[in-house]
């Protein structure tokens, strides 16, 4: 038998079910953000056709002053390096400028210049300051189709021996970079 | 003069008086001060012009190329059409944001100009409510998403916008959205309200209802606009894609229709109170989460806002405040309001009933589809995608039921009723249903699209059945039924238009499940054969535009040799994101749509092929009409007397008062 305190009491439980529901959403909610914002959990990851492959091979034209690179440089170097699509029309890729600058000297960037004009790029450059220590100039725009980018910026941590390790096709920012992007590098130096 | 400084500070006025209608009001009426409730139209009408100054000062900088702004920088440009740099305005977060805002606003303003028959306790907060809604996101417009924040040095050119945007349907397309997914802010207030002062009652069911129908009068047009424009503008020949944006339109569309049926209950019958309390949160809640989730970048979409996770965090927290907040009201106050009128399981308020359970399933269909994604993810850290298959064998089983309940649902008589009467009233209705049952086997293939097609001319002559019984159609003199037409409320022609658009619709899509359509790469001069029509690609040719270059095709349309149409669909490469969109060319007769799509030119330039894409899309039309009707059926009953705001009210006063308002 149900007495009408039970019955109140039964009906408060079920009038906060509504609360808890919205509490669980809410708490997976923020669970993907954060992990959003640090790299660890990436909605759109679907569209990284060549993470934890080899890089492909891709044309590229050297922008001087700087060498250009091919897919051969990346396979042979011993050191993680990060490669960046960038274009001097993208508003992100600008904000994301002053991020890779702190980079240097703790990572080796290699920048790709995505759809640009090289007169454009260079000016950009010299306006936001140059974190690239090789630069090259993907006019047609075909290297990006080749590493499957779907915009820019869009970055790649390539390991010792040429396979992509990470990427994402979001700005770079600090949080990332000291929580995932540094660490990971870290462990791929000193296997 | 309208600076965006001037912009500017009119949204930090517009959020100070918000806060300020948020609070005073609300101590005004716990403490039954006139004076202080009193303040609250007034703060919302303020409220609402500071928005309005400060929506000017964005179109201003728009309209005069104000690079310097840079929202304006980055979403505009000199060649821009002028009619694109207005609508562009609110073509980007930050704009759609401020867009957003203004529109509760004008919900704010609303209230207090045509509440003024409502208790002046329950007016002063719902004012309040909208006022501390209102408030939440201006601070976020102000924070994160400021749309006046200046570059420097201002670029001389803007980068453009999206050319995808560029174009009628969707410039107009989000302020009616919007206003659909604000305006239930109001019942969302009206909930808060009766949950403060702790009593629903049949004159809150009744008040709440005309703003729950005017918000799903809009949205119903939103979400149709949009389906429309993605039909005619992506060209792919679809015009619902079951993408994460368009179910988030849904979802709150599914339980705002819940709403605008169960308020009816409260107001004649005083039952499903909480229930209907519940819909009113939950349907604003949606509208706020869908916003969330399409702007914090956590849903996969073909829709491209600005993907900014820190700002996520800042709507998740308001949304925690704004959902969670009103939940936790509602998980202490429900419990306490008692439980109104007694029913049978066989009646009208038990077929209300059934459509809100019904509905509500649609609902958490939906809702389950669009978030496993996400959820799967997090949890087991599988990325899969849930697409058209999922939510056809899911939403068709139970919207059928839906549609054959909506038959006879308003014929029912209130408390308890016979079904078999009705039914014996609704024998020609049987009889359409099941000669369109059988045509149906006979041209349409699938079960679903027979059963789909069958169930929509069911309502359709089920409704017309409605109006036909209440009028004496045939069974009267002709002239007596126009009187009884006439003397009819509206609220009761608007149901049965509103039912008949919904049967339109359905009518629409079970016919569209047959479209048939056809990829060729042809040289000019072939003819292709599709439903019956002989395509011929008769030339292509480059065409300069505004702001861009297009190539366009001349396709001729024949039928057994006589020429139904020329069609010209092109393809236009903008020269400032390249970019290349596709203008689809369309020829409709109401009953089907040709439509074409030029694709890429292959081959030497000597000998050039052009790939083609042609469709036949039979009743196309019919999706969108029935949503129109459906809206005008809302709209309709809203025009009733006894649904205007005072109306109750006012017969009551003496008729010496009337006269002076």
């Amino acid at each position: 038998m149900s007495t009408p305190t039970d019955n109140l009491t039964r009906r408060r439980l079920l009038m906060a079910l509504p609360l808890a529901g919205a509490g669980v959403a809410g708490f997976a909610f923020w669970k993907m953000l954060s992990g959003m914002e640090h790299g660890s959990f990436n909605p759109h990851d679907i569209n990284a056709p060549v993470l934890d492959r080899p890089v492909p091979d891709f044309p590229l034209t050297p922008l001087p002053p700087t060498e250009g690179f091919t897919a051969q440089d990346l396979q042979r170097t011993s050191k993680p390096v990060l490669v960046n699509f960038f274009a001097s029309w993208c508003i992100p890729c600008l904000a994301e400028m002053p991020t890779l600058m702190t980079l240097q000297g703790k990572l080796d960037i290699w920048g790709i210049a995505y759809k640009d004009k090289p007169e454009n790029t260079a000016s950009f450059l010299r306006h936001s300051g140059n974190p690239f220590t090789r630069l090259g100039d993907d006019h047609t725009g075909r290297a990006g189709m080749e590493w499957g980018i779907s915009g820019v910026p869009e970055t790649f941590l390539v390991g010792p021996g040429g396979v992509i390790r990470w990427h994402t096709a979001t700005p770079l920012t600090e949080e990332t970079i000291n929580r995932v992007l540094l660490p990971l590098a870290h462990r791929l130096q000193t296997p | 003069m309208l600076s965006p400084e001037l912009g500017h500070y009119a949204l930090a006025l517009a959020c100070v008086l918000a806060a300020v209608q948020g609070i005073i009001p609300l101590i005004g009426a716990s403490r039954r001060d006139v004076r202080l409730m009193a303040l609250a139209p007034g703060l919302a009408i303020g409220q609402m012009i500071a928005l309005g100054v400060s929506f000017l000062s964005l179109v201003y900088a728009a309209v005069t190329d104000d690079f310097s702004v840079q929202n304006i920088a980055e979403n505009s440009a000199v060649s821009k059409p002028l009619l694109y740099k207005i609508t562009g305005v609110w073509g980007n977060h930050e704009g759609s944001i401020l867009l957003w805002a203004l529109i509760l606003g004008l919900c704010g303003a609303a209230v207090a100009a045509f509440g003024r028959n409502l208790p002046s306790a329950l007016r002063a907060r719902v004012i309040a409510v909208l006022g501390l809604v209102a408030t939440g996101f201006e601070l976020f417009c102000l924070t994160t998403s400021d749309p006046f924040a200046r570059v420097w040095p201002a670029p001389m050119d803007g980068q453009g916008m999206n050319p995808l945007l560029q174009d009628p349907g969707l410039a107009f397309h989000p302020p009616i959205l919007y206003t659909g997914y604000v305006g239930f802010a109001v019942p969302f207030a009206f909930a808060i309200a009766a949950l403060i002062e702790g009593r629903v009652d049949a004159a809150w069911g009744r008040w709440v209802r005309p703003w729950a129908v005017a918000a799903w009068c809009f949205l119903t047009c939103g979400i149709a606009m949009g389906s429309w424009w993605s039909y005619y503008v992506l060209g792919w020949g679809g015009y619902w894609f079951w993408d994460p944006v368009e179910n988030a339109s849904l979802i709150p569309w599914l339980t705002g229709t819940a709403l605008i049926h169960s308020a009816i209950v409260v107001e004649k019958r005083e039952a499903l109170k909480i229930w209907t309390v519940l819909l009113a949160i939950g349907t604003f809640s949606f509208s706020l989460s869908g916003t969330f989730l399409v702007r914090s970048g956590i849903l996969n979409s073909v829709h491209a806002f600005a993907n900014d996770p820190a700002r996520g965090v800042f709507i998740l927290g308001l949304l925690g405040v704004v959902i969670g907040g009103s939940l936790a009201l509602f998980a202490y106050r429900a419990p306490t309001l008692t439980a109104g009128g007694l029913f049978a399981p066989v009646s009208r308020e038990g077929a209300l009933v059934l459509n809100n359970i019904l509905l509500c399933s649609l609902c958490a269909v939906v809702l389950t589809g669009t978030m496993y994604p996400p959820f799967m993810s997090l949890l087991f850290d599988r990325t899969i995608s849930v697409g058209k298959p999922f939510f056809d064998a899911t939403t068709i089983p139970l919207a059928l039921p839906l549609f054959i309940f909506m038959g006879f649902g308003p014929m029912l008589p209130w408390k308890r009723a016979q079904l078999w009467p009705v039914l014996q009233k609704l024998w020609l209705a049987a009889i359409v249903a099941a000669v369109a049952c059988a045509v149906a086997v006979f041209t349409l293939s699938g079960v679903l699209p027979i059963l789909c097609a069958a169930a929509a001319l069911w309502i359709i002559a089920a409704s017309l059945t409605d109006i036909a019984e209440r009028t004496r159609l045939f069974r009267t003199s002709f002239a007596t039924s126009i009187q009884r037409a006439r003397m009819l409320p509206r609220a009761i022609v608007g149901t049965a238009i509103a039912h008949a658009g919904v049967g339109i619709t359905v009518l629409g899509l079970a016919a569209m499940s047959q479209a048939q359509h056809k990829i060729v790469e042809v040289p000019i001069g072939t003819t292709e054969q599709l439903a019956g029509y002989e395509w011929t690609l008769k030339a292509v040719e480059d065409e300069p535009g505004p702001n861009y270059t297009a190539m366009a095709a001349t396709l001729e349309v024949r039928r057994h040799g006589r020429l139904i149409t020329v069609m010209h669909p092109s393809k236009r490469s903008f020269n400032s994101q390249n970019q290349t969109t596709t203008d689809v060319a369309i020829h409709t007769n109401l009953l089907a749509d040709l439509y074409g799509v030029l694709g890429d030119k292959h081959g030497s330039d000597s000998s050039p092929t052009y790939v083609l894409r042609l469709h036949y899309n039979p009743l196309a039309p019919w999706m969108w009409l029935g949503a129109l009707i459906m809206a005008f059926g809302g709209a309709l009953s809203l025009s009733d007397r006894r649904m205007r705001v005072g109306a109750p009210q006012r017969a009551r006063t003496s008729p010496a008062t009337t006269s002076v308002s």
